[in-house]
């Protein structure tokens, strides 16, 4: 166990300082061949076990010129593409708006802002560092630390939206209120529990629900204040975050569906069945969670539609069936044109009457594959 | 014969809606190395939107190759896109850009695969335009 011991630093040594290495490569050999010798007698793992395992994968890079699923080069592209920093917003300029709002809806805007950090900072933090131990290429992998990174950007940009708008007493309280109030305490811990779990496509499912349906009862008091020509400098901001969620819920819920084509009927049976009970009890929280932030300005009703409709977003995701049908999933047009301007209804030809319908409204995006 | 053609990539969003419409269809090839596909009837083309950004790269490389072909374009009536609002000006903006390019009309923008109600809009669309 003595050689063991001397023979394992030399991993260490080989790796920090390569001039020693063909001294330390000969160490390297024979401690393999003891580490090997000590799995077949069926022994613990050493220490020396322990360092072999990071000098192998050290030497496992990942290399982007032998791509075994194209999503994941495309969507790291597109991540890529997206990438922003909250600096680059101008934020200031909503001072003069924040101060037209009321002391609630003030009150309101700072805890929605808060519990959206929370999530953030779980995304961040847990939910995307415990998707990369599940992944199938070391492409898969390195998205998820360009997820994970983005995700802590997003909770970072609150604290500008804080910073410029508020003070440091508003501030405090609003992060207080987030560590006492049940329902956003309720949501985190129910997310973090399948984070912690042992099913990946669970995970998944949980990560997907998150990316693209918990953030919903956030996101619509910016688009709400958008839509009434506030804050707009924050909502641009926020529409950022937005753009990056999407392409979070796509490709995780991507990487679902592929290992749920995997299964069996019976297994299938019981990942859809887990799916739809935990939006359930995740919508029954939120819709609590909603109502004790939004009743107070009467908005909570026109935020549950837009859960609804997020819902459904989240589940066609994962590759399953809308749950919630058109009559409650009918969001206000103000907001659904803060999100896009796309988004109203008389803007296509089978859309409306066609009376508003005008032929070539896009800006000039060339590529320059186009032949003609 | 087809009377739609679409683009759909192994995420197949795309796939899925065209399916739900139940009317013949052509796909787009995914590879280079495919065949390319000859339409040489009337259609409707159905894109997903790809980047999110600045638009460039909007429509996907394998729909301009099709695009590229002028017996192709000589036969295209509308298009219609899928996308996400999440993207906001970028939501189906595939669509925008082709019609545009090809002077054809922008017919309908759904989301993911598409809800029940978008493929109800979608068919009864189709037959209106058919019957013109």
């Amino acid at each position: 166990m003595d050689t063991q011991e001397t023979q394992a630093s030399a991993f260490d040594d080989a790796i920090d300082a390569p001039a020693l290495a063909d001294e330390a490569g000969a160490a390297i050999e024979a401690d393999r061949a003891e580490v090997e010798a000590a799995f077949a007698d069926g022994a613990a793992q050493t220490e020396a076990q322990k360092r072999q395992h990071r000098h192998n994968h050290l030497v496992q890079a990942i290399n982007w010129n032998r791509i075994e699923d194209d999503k994941d080069l495309e969507v790291w592209n597109r991540l890529v593409n997206n990438f922003w920093l909250p600096e680059k917003v101008p934020l200031s300029n909503d001072v003069q708006s924040w101060a037209t709002l009321t002391a609630d809806e003030k009150l309101l805007t700072m805890r929605v802002f808060t519990g959206l950090t929370l999530l953030d900072t779980i995304q961040g933090t847990v939910g995307a560092v415990s998707l990369i131990p599940d992944a199938v290429t070391p492409h898969e992998e390195a998205v998820y630390t360009n997820i994970a990174f983005m995700e802590s950007v997003h909770a970072k940009s609150y604290s500008s939206i804080f910073s410029t708008l508020a003070s440091t007493k508003e501030i405090d309280d609003a992060f207080r209120w987030s560590t006492e109030n049940p329902y956003l305490q309720r949501k985190a811990e129910i997310i973090i529990d399948y984070y912690e779990g042992d099913d990946p496509l669970k995970r998944k499912v949980a990560s997907t629900l998150l990316e693209s349906f918990l953030f919903y009862s956030g996101f619509y008091l910016p688009m709400y204040w958008s839509s009434h020509a506030k804050l707009t400098n924050t909502a641009d901001l926020i529409r950022l975050i937005i753009r990056d969620e999407a392409v979070h819920g796509y490709y995780i819920g991507y990487k679902f569906q592929k290992g749920y084509e995997q299964l069996s009927p019976e297994q299938q049976a019981e990942i859809k069945d887990y799916t739809y009970s935990l939006l359930y009890e995740l919508y029954e929280n939120e819709s609590k969670y909603s109502a004790d932030l939004y009743d107070n300005v009467g908005l909570t009703e026109d935020v549950k539609k837009f859960l609804h409709y997020n819902a459904n977003k989240a589940l066609m995701n994962l590759g399953f069936e809308p749950l919630f049908p058109s009559t409650v999933t009918d969001v206000n047009p103000a907001i659904l044109s803060a999100l896009s301007p796309n988004a109203d209804e008389n803007h296509d030809f089978f859309s409306g009457s066609g009376s508003s319908y005008v032929i070539g409204k896009a800006e000039a995006t060339e590529d320059e594959d186009w032949d003609f | 014969m087809s009377e739609v053609v679409y683009f759909s990539s192994v995420s197949g969003n795309t796939a899925r809606f065209v399916e739900k419409l139940g009317r013949p269809a052509s796909r787009i090839p995914l590879y280079p190395s495919d065949p390319p596909l000859e339409q040489r009837e009337p259609y409707v083309l159905i894109v997903p939107t790809y980047g999110g950004g600045d638009g460039k790269g909007a429509v996907p490389k394998q729909v301009i190759r099709f695009l590229n072909d002028e017996e192709n374009r000589r036969y295209l009536r509308g298009v219609i896109s899928a996308g996400n609002t999440n993207f906001g000006a970028g939501y189906g903006l595939a669509g925008d850009i082709i019609a545009r390019k090809c002077h054809v009309p922008h017919l309908y923008r759904f989301e993911l695969f598409g809800t029940p109600d978008d493929v109800r809009v979608v068919n009864d669309g189709l037959d209106a335009l058919w019957r013109q």
